[in-house]
């Protein structure tokens, strides 16, 4: 398909403009629906309460949500925070380091 | 030492020269320098993938450098309340406006992650809060670990409360 469009200018002549190339994209469609999930990993300096506060100012998660997961972070290592768009997953992580929290994006495999 | 909360206020009070000092550091004690593993954790990679990881570096490392950079002056600047030798330090008080309780979170938790990393502290040293008195640098570096940690929880509480 060409990339030249006909417009109509206002003293009725018609001229052709370039229409805007098309970027090359960077995330392809189908990547762009996989979706990422927000990992936070133990680690042994940050406080067991402080965790908790973040997790529920971050998330908005009520404090009993944000204990459970504070506790699997602490117990299993790792845990899920939140799933779903890649732009939402980044900004959590960026939030999470903020915080200083070990976090990480990963796609869902 | 005492601390407690005067309306919004938090008030540190008959402090002895060595947690004064202590307190002190707290500012110097978030540099990296010479600490590439501190950095490491201070900066941590958000993810596996090397693009992202890049992106990061870019775009996001800075915003976050601000932000510390930030919160660390705040807390100097409280702590400015602290200068002097160390006779007009007995018994000084320290007092922190909570709504620079964030910074001082924040200062408190680059401080203890750089500690901890520095020194390299197992997380049985870090739980080891009967440890015997401090006889190396190290010792006295777990003690700041736990000192500000213990300051954390004192801000964390009264946040919340």
């Amino acid at each position: 398909m060409s990339a030249v469009t006909a417009v109509q200018l206002e003293k009725g002549s018609t001229s052709t403009v370039e229409a805007p190339a098309k970027e090359k994209e960077t995330r392809g469609e189908e990547e762009l629906d996989v979706p990422w999930q927000v990992v936070v990993h133990n680690d042994p300096v940050n406080l067991m309460t402080y965790v908790t506060m973040v997790f529920q100012r971050v998330f908005g998660y009520p404090r009993e949500k944000a204990e459970r997961h504070m506790l699997e972070v602490h117990h299993k290592g790792r845990s899920i925070l939140w799933s779903g768009v890649r732009e939402r997953a980044e900004f959590y992580v960026q939030q999470l380091h903020g915080y200083l929290l070990l976090a990480t994006l990963e796609k869902v495999v | 030492m005492e601390i407690c909360r005067e309306n919004d206020t938090l008030r540190i009070s008959d402090l002895d020269p060595f947690l004064a000092e202590l307190l002190r550091q707290i500012p110097s004690s978030t540099t990296c320098d010479g600490a590439p593993r501190a950095e490491a954790r201070l900066f941590s990679r958000p993810s596996a993938e090397k693009e992202i990881c890049k992106e990061w570096k870019s775009y996001v490392e800075p915003e976050l450098r601000r932000l510390f950079r930030s919160a660390t002056e705040t807390v100097a600047a409280d702590l400015a309340q602290l200068n002097g030798n160390e006779k007009s330090l007995r018994n000084r008080t320290l007092r922190i406006p909570l709504e620079h309780a964030d910074a001082w979170l924040s200062t408190l938790n680059q401080a203890r992650l750089v500690i901890a990393t520095k020194y390299e502290f197992s997380e049985e040293e870090l739980n080891d809060h009967d440890r015997s008195p401090i006889g190396s640098r190290r010792d006295l570096g777990l003690f700041q670990v736990n000192f500000y940690g213990f300051l954390q929880e004192f801000i964390l509480r009264e946040m919340g409360s």
